[in-house]
């Protein structure tokens, strides 16, 4: 089963059960404090490398949420 | 603001968690599993994939069962202030048992914060939570029995694992595998791994050098042997060895040694009516966390007979935590790699060269911010540890970020230690 997300406004479908880190995985992430890209790293929710704004709560940690339909993820926040 | 009451609450719905609950539940304890993660498992059961005895106790929705449930702090005896996605809550307990888990040690190179670098635990938990590397080139490096774990994982997840890199020599894999006789159901493991991972190159003594890329992984260097090799690559995962997961253990005054709690035969901490199984007592693998979360889950509900039992079975695993650290500890190339200019702290973008300048763990953190970042040191600590020496790595409530919503319920001051 499919369900659809909104990444940066634009429609993806990704498989239902699939975490939002690995749903996002090599596709342009967020910037460090000194700009550099920067993508999940640990997978386990420790090192928070991969958080991003979901329906507008900020600093989400992907690695740690089940894809959800309608979900709205900002990968730059 | 939500309250609720058990006899004993459980952090970590991994293998010890589960174990644990299961024991408890079974002489009629009311218990709260919870757990950071969206679904149970831990690491070794990722992605919801928990053994069929424990699935049922693992059910969304259980009244007992609070999945994506982190703890911010331990604002007073017998109390857990908790927080999640709906808000946040507090929990008492008669007892404790902390099944925290273990995270990879992931240190500095060169390189090392380009997207496409993983842990390799970390690029396996990516993999079983459903990315998709198909055709994907991978190469692992670190340490230890988890970097196969990680290839065969990838490998049925249809990447094309290009090499795994082994830092410890071929002297102490042999003493590694001899010793895994003693262990038959390790040993019909790493058979069944071995088969799985056919056609895949593995070396000893060979470790990543640098990873290098334009905005993302290109290209890996590594040392083969003493043989210097590039290749090209999607997917880098380097991981060396695990760390027990003690920050929990920690704001409860747990005692802990060389990292790891200190347990008695009933898996009882330093502090009554705190428990603390698996990985958070020494890194020991699957079968040590179903054990001792079994003896903590029936000390814990009154069944001392039943969990003194069990404590004779501990010894050959402790043996194993041993074997597992000597046979995988570093080579000094590995704390070498990371040049002046490479970040240590992630979140706070600290170079080497910065913390070189100070002595101490505290005094880096109070001049560079290094460790104060949202994972509070879980990363660079231990890379502090191995490449710097230092040892007074050491955390402050809350003991994850939080919001402040959440905060603002704690009744007590979230730290009584003095500021600087």
């Amino acid at each position: 089963m499919k369900v659809t997300i909104w990444i940066n406004g634009q429609r993806r479908e990704v498989p239902s059960g699939t975490t939002l880190a690995a749903a996002l995985a090599g596709l342009p992430g967020r910037r460090s404090v000194g700009g550099e890209p920067r993508a999940a790293f640990c997978g386990m929710g420790v090192c928070h490398e991969c958080r991003v704004s979901v329906d507008g709560r900020a600093q989400q940690r992907a690695c740690q949420l089940l894809v959800q339909e309608g979900m709205e993820v900002d990968c730059d926040a | 603001m939500r309250e609720r009451s058990v006899d004993i609450a459980i952090v970590g719905a991994g293998p010890a968690g589960l174990a644990a609950a299961d024991a408890a539940m079974a002489h009629g304890a009311s218990v709260a599993l919870l757990d950071d993660n969206p679904l149970a498992g831990g690491q070794v059961w990722r992605g919801g994939r928990v053994a069929p005895a424990f699935a049922a106790l693992a059910q969304t929705g259980s009244a007992h069962y609070l999945p994506g449930t982190r703890v911010v702090a331990t604002p007073v005896a017998g109390q857990l202030l908790l927080e999640d996605a709906s808000g946040a809550h507090h929990l008492y307990y008669r007892k404790l048992i902390v099944a925290s888990g273990a995270r990879e040690r992931l240190l500095p190179f060169p390189g090392w914060t380009l997207p496409g670098v993983t842990g390799a635990g970390g690029l396996q938990a990516l993999v079983k939570n459903g990315m998709d590397v198909r055709g994907q080139r991978v190469v692992l490096a670190g340490t230890g029995p988890l970097l196969l774990a990680a290839a065969a994982s990838l490998r049925a997840a249809g990447a094309d694992v290009l090499l795994v890199a082994e830092q410890t020599d071929w002297a102490r894999l042999a003493r590694f595998a001899k010793g895994l006789w003693r262990q038959p159901a390790k040993l019909a493991q790493a058979i069944a791994l071995g088969w799985e991972l056919r056609g895949t190159p593995y070396r000893a003594a060979s470790y990543v050098v640098a990873a290098q890329g334009t905005g993302r992984l290109q290209q890996v260097r590594m040392q083969l042997a003493g043989r210097e090799v590039v290749l090209d690559c999607d997917w880098l995962g380097v991981g060396y060895g695990l760390l027990p997961n003690t920050e929990l253990l920690a704001a409860l005054g747990c005692t802990l040694v060389n990292g790891a709690a200190v347990v008695d035969r009933t898996q009882q901490t330093s502090q009554p009516h705190i428990y603390a199984a698996g990985e958070a007592t020494g890194i020991g693998g699957l079968d040590k966390a179903l054990l001792e979360g079994r003896i903590a889950g029936l000390a814990a509900s009154g069944q001392h007979a039943a969990a003194a039992a069990l404590a004779a079975q501990r010894a050959r695993h402790l043996h194993f935590v041993a074997e597992l650290a000597h046979c995988f500890s570093l080579r000094p190339e590995i704390a070498q790699l990371a040049q002046a200019d490479t970040l240590v702290c992630r979140c706070e973008d600290v170079s080497l060269s910065r913390l070189q300048q100070y002595g101490s763990w505290r005094e880096a953190k109070l001049q560079t911010r290094c460790g104060m970042g949202p994972c509070q040191g879980r990363i660079c600590g231990a890379a502090c540890q191995t490449l710097l020496g230092w040892s007074d790595i050491g955390q402050r409530p809350p003991i994850q970020p939080a919001r402040l919503a959440t905060l603002a319920l704690s009744p007590a001051p979230l730290s009584t230690e003095a500021l600087p």
